[in-house]
C-alpha cells in the first residue's frame, strides 16, 4: 500500500460526538514464507465513551491482532500489513487515523490516548526495573514530570488500583508481587494518563476466579469514574456476560456476529455464536442433569488454506452446499444493531422462534 | 477420616496425606523452611467415580495428583490403591501398581514428544510395561486406543504438530489409556483447550468413564467443567480440604465460606443473571507461614476470634457432606439457587 501523507486536519471530523474510535475495514496480514497469511479482514466497529465491547473468538480468531494492530503493535511493513481506518479521538479532541499516522505521532497516541493491558502480567512488566519507576515511566513521558512527581502521582494510582501500601510498594520489583498484584501495576500503568480508550487482551485468563472477579470490579469502578471506552478481549463468555455493553464475535479472522450483549446471549444468529454458547459447562447449571456438552465437531479452518465460502462452514450443522461454500457472506444488518455474517440466517431465525 | 466410603469398597483411599517441599532459608546456617504443600488430606474415590479436586493456584490440588501417583513422595499419610498400601513401596514393587494408574498432563503441546510419531507416544506406556509386546501385537493396541479416543488408525504414523490442540489431548489420554488402567489421575486435561474443543474432550471423558468403567481423579480449577464432569467434589484451600459433597450439593448447599466465594465468583453466561458477587480480599497467604487455625480465616468474612486457635476437622454435616468449619450457624448462598 503507497503510504500517502494526508493533511488529517483539514478531513471533515468523522466520529460522532461521543464516540470515541471507529476502525472502518481493518484488515491485517503477515507475510510468512508459505505466502500471505491474512490474520484479519475487513473488522469495521465503532466504541462510544463509556462503552465496552467484548471481542470474543478461539485461539487464531484474529482478535488479538485486531488489538494490537489498532495500536500499530504488529510487526512493521513488509512483515505485517495494515490496511483500513482506525479513526481515534485524542485527548485534545482531535481524530488521528492511526494507520497511516508517522511512528513519532504514535508513540504520543499509545499509553496516552489509548493503552493497553495484557494478559500475561509476569512478561509483560519488566522484571530488573522496580514496580514505581514502571508506572511512573508514562507518567514522565507523556506529561513531562519529574521523576519526584511522578513517584508521588505512581503511588496515587497504585492506591486507585487497591494495592495497600503504596508509597513501599514503589520500590518493589514484579516477581515480589502475586499475579493478581502485577495485574493490578499494569492497570495503573495503562490508567496513568487517562486515556480515552483501554484495550485489555485476555487481562484475567491467567488469574485465579476470586482474583479475576477482584480485577473485574476494579475495572468496572475505573471506568466508571473515568468514562473510558474498553476494548475487551477474551474468550470466556461468562466475563463477556458481566462486563460487555456490546459484543464482537470473530471467526477466522473475520467478524461473524456483532450485537448488544443480551441479544447476542438470548437470540444469536449465527450458527457459530450458538455453538460456542452451547458448548460452554455453566455454574448455575452444575450437578443437575447430566447432559452432554454440545461441542463443536472439528477444529478452527487452517488460515493459509481457508475453505471456500463461509469459513465456519465445515463445522456448521447447518451447512447448505452451494450456497454458503459459493461465497464468503456478508455482514448483514439483521435486527437494529445486530450483525450477522450467515447467508442462511433469516431461515434459521424462523426455525428457532 | 473412617466412614466417608460407605457400600462398595474404595479404588484409592488417601489418608492424612503430606507433602512438604523445601523453602527459603530463613537466614544463613538455618535449616530451610517448610512449605507445607498438602497438609493432612484425605478421600476415598469409589471404582466407577469421577472426583474432582479444585482449588485455585497453590492449593496442592496438582500435588496431591503426583503424590498418589508416587511422582513425588509422600512425607506423611497413607495411600491404599485397590486395597493395597503403596505408600513406601520401592520402585520396583510400585510399577504393578502404575500401570493400573495413568496420568493425563494438562499441555497437549509440552506433553508430547515432538519427535516421536503417534505409534511411538501412544505405544510408549507398552514399551514400559510390556516389553515383550510383538510390533504387530503394539501396532494393533495402538489403534486400539485411537479409536478409543475418536481418532483415525491412519494417524498412526504421523507426528504431534500436525494435530490441533483438542486432536493432541486425545493423543494423551490415548497414550493413558493403553495399559486400561483402573485410575486416570487428569490434571487440568482441558485448561489449554479453547470452548468449543474443550466440550469435546469433556465428552469424551465421560464417554470413556461409561464405556471403560474409568476411575477418574479430576484436578481443576474450572468449576463449570468440574460440575458438569464430577460425580463428587472436594475443594482444597492452601493444602487443606475444606469440603468435600456429592456434585449436586456442592452447589446447591455449598457449606464452608471459601466454596461459596469461589462458586460467586465464577461468571455465569448468560446476562440476564446478576448475582451479589462475594469479593474476596486480598491474596491467598503464603503457604511457607499459612495462619493459624483455619487457613481461610484471613479472608473469611464470617471469621471468628475461635477460629484462629485450632484448625477445624473435616466433619460430616449431611450424607456425604463434609466440611472443615467451626460455623454451623450461618446460610450461605448458591448459584443454583440464585439463578433458579
Amino acid at each position: 500500500m503507497p503510504d500517502l501523507p494526508m493533511p488529517l486536519d483539514t478531513r471533515p471530523a468523522l466520529l460522532a460526538e461521543d464516540e470515541v474510535l471507529s476502525v472502518r475495514d481493518l484488515s491485517i496480514a503477515f507475510h510468512t514464507p508459505a505466502g500471505a497469511l491474512p490474520a484479519v479482514r475487513d473488522v469495521s466497529f465503532t466504541l462510544r465513551r463509556g462503552e465496552t465491547l467484548a471481542l470474543v473468538g478461539e485461539s487464531g480468531s484474529g482478535k488479538s491482532v485486531t488489538s494490537l494492530g489498532i495500536l500499530r503493535l504488529t510487526p512493521r511493513a513488509p512483515f505485517c500489513r495494515i490496511t483500513g481506518q482506525v479513526l481515534l479521538r485524542g485527548h485534545d479532541g482531535r481524530v488521528r487515523d492511526l494507520v497511516s499516522l508517522p511512528e513519532d505521532e504514535m508513540r504520543d497516541v499509545r499509553g496516552r490516548d489509548a493503552a493497553m493491558v495484557f494478559q500475561e502480567p509476569m512478561t509483560s512488566l519488566n522484571p530488573v526495573h522496580r514496580v514505581g519507576d514502571q508506572v511512573a515511566e508514562a507518567i514522565r513521558f507523556h506529561e513531562g514530570l519529574g521523576r519526584r512527581a511522578a513517584l508521588t502521582k505512581a503511588a496515587e494510582l497504585l492506591e486507585l488500583v487497591g494495592i495497600p501500601d503504596p508509597r513501599r510498594r514503589l520500590s518493589s520489583y514484579p516477581h515480589e508481587m502475586s499475579g493478581g498484584m502485577r495485574q493490578r501495576v499494569m492497570i495503573a500503568m495503562a490508567l496513568s494518563c487517562e486515556p480515552q480508550l483501554l484495550i485489555a487482551d485476555e487481562p484475567t485468563t491467567a488469574l485465579d476466579v476470586t482474583i479475576q472477579a477482584q480485577i473485574l470490579d476494579l475495572l468496572r469502578r475505573l471506568q466508571e469514574r473515568t468514562r473510558m471506552a474498553v476494548i475487551f478481549i477474551t474468550h470466556n463468555l461468562g466475563v463477556v456476560a458481566e462486563i460487555a455493553d456490546r459484543v464482537m464475535v470473530m471467526y477466522s479472522g473475520r467478524v461473524v456476529e456483532q450485537a448488544p450483549v443480551r441479544p447476542l446471549f438470548g437470540a444469536p444468529l449465527m450458527p457459530y455464536t450458538r455453538g460456542l454458547l452451547r458448548s460452554v459447562p455453566r455454574l448455575d447449571m452444575a450437578g443437575r442433569e447430566r447432559e452432554r456438552l454440545q461441542a463443536i465437531p472439528g477444529a478452527v479452518p487452517d488460515p493459509l488454506a481457508p475453505p471456500p465460502g463461509c469459513s465456519f462452514a465445515p463445522r456448521c450443522g447447518h451447512f447448505e452446499p452451494g450456497l454458503c461454500d459459493a461465497a464468503v457472506p456478508g455482514l448483514d444488518l439483521a435486527r437494529p444493531e445486530h450483525l450477522v455474517r450467515c447467508v442462511r440466517w433469516p431461515e434459521l431465525a424462523r426455525n428457532a422462534a | 477420616m473412617d466412614g466417608m466410603v460407605t457400600g462398595d469398597p474404595a479404588l484409592l483411599e488417601v489418608r492424612d496425606l503430606r507433602k512438604w517441599f523445601a523453602g527459603p532459608r530463613p537466614g544463613p546456617f538455618r535449616p530451610r523452611a517448610k512449605v507445607h504443600a498438602v497438609d493432612g488430606v484425605s478421600f476415598d474415590i469409589r471404582r466407577g467415580e469421577v472426583l474432582s479436586l479444585v482449588g485455585e493456584s497453590g492449593s496442592g490440588k496438582s500435588t496431591v495428583g503426583r503424590t498418589v501417583l508416587r511422582l513425588a513422595r509422600p512425607d506423611g499419610g497413607s495411600i491404599r490403591f485397590g486395597g493395597t498400601d503403596i505408600t513406601g513401596l520401592s520402585r520396583d514393587a510400585l510399577r504393578p501398581f502404575r500401570r493400573r494408574m495413568q496420568l493425563v498432563f494438562q499441555d497437549p503441546y509440552a506433553s508430547l514428544n515432538p519427535k516421536m510419531t503417534v505409534e511411538e507416544i501412544v505405544g510408549a506406556p507398552l514399551a514400559i510395561h510390556e516389553p515383550s509386546t510383538s510390533a504387530a501385537e503394539r501396532r494393533r493396541r495402538v489403534e486400539e486406543a485411537l479409536s478409543l479416543v475418536g481418532l483415525l488408525p491412519s494417524h498412526i504414523t504421523r507426528y504431534p504438530h500436525e494435530f490441533s490442540g483438542g486432536q493432541r489431548q486425545r493423543l494423551g489420554i490415548a497414550r493413558a489409556l493403553i495399559l486400561r488402567p483402573e485410575l486416570l489421575i487428569a490434571d487440568e486435561p482441558v485448561s489449554a483447550l479453547d470452548v468449543s474443543v474443550q466440550a469435546q474432550v469433556v465428552n469424551l471423558m465421560l464417554d470413556l468413564k461409561e464405556r471403560l468403567g474409568l476411575t477418574i481423579l479430576f484436578i481443576s480449577h474450572d468449576l463449570a467443567v468440574v460440575g458438569h464432569i464430577s460425580d463428587r467434589i472436594a475443594v482444597m484451600y492452601l493444602g487443606r480440604l475444606v469440603e468435600v459433597a456429592p456434585t449436586q450439593a456442592l452447589f446447591a448447599t455449598p457449606r464452608h465460606p471459601y466454596t461459596e466465594a469461589l462458586l460467586s465468583a465464577v461468571p455465569i453466561p448468560d446476562p440476564t443473571v446478576r448475582r451479589e458477587r462475594i469479593v474476596l480480599v486480598g491474596d491467598v497467604p503464603s503457604p511457607l507461614n499459612p495462619p493459624s487455625g483455619c487457613r481461610f480465616r484471613t479472608r473469611c468474612r464470617y471469621a471468628l476470634p475461635a477460629c484462629a486457635e485450632a484448625p477445624p476437622a473435616l466433619r460430616e454435616v449431611a450424607p456425604g457432606h463434609f466440611k472443615a468449619c467451626i460455623r454451623d450457624d450461618i446460610a450461605l448462598a448458591s448459584p443454583t439457587s440464585v439463578a433458579a
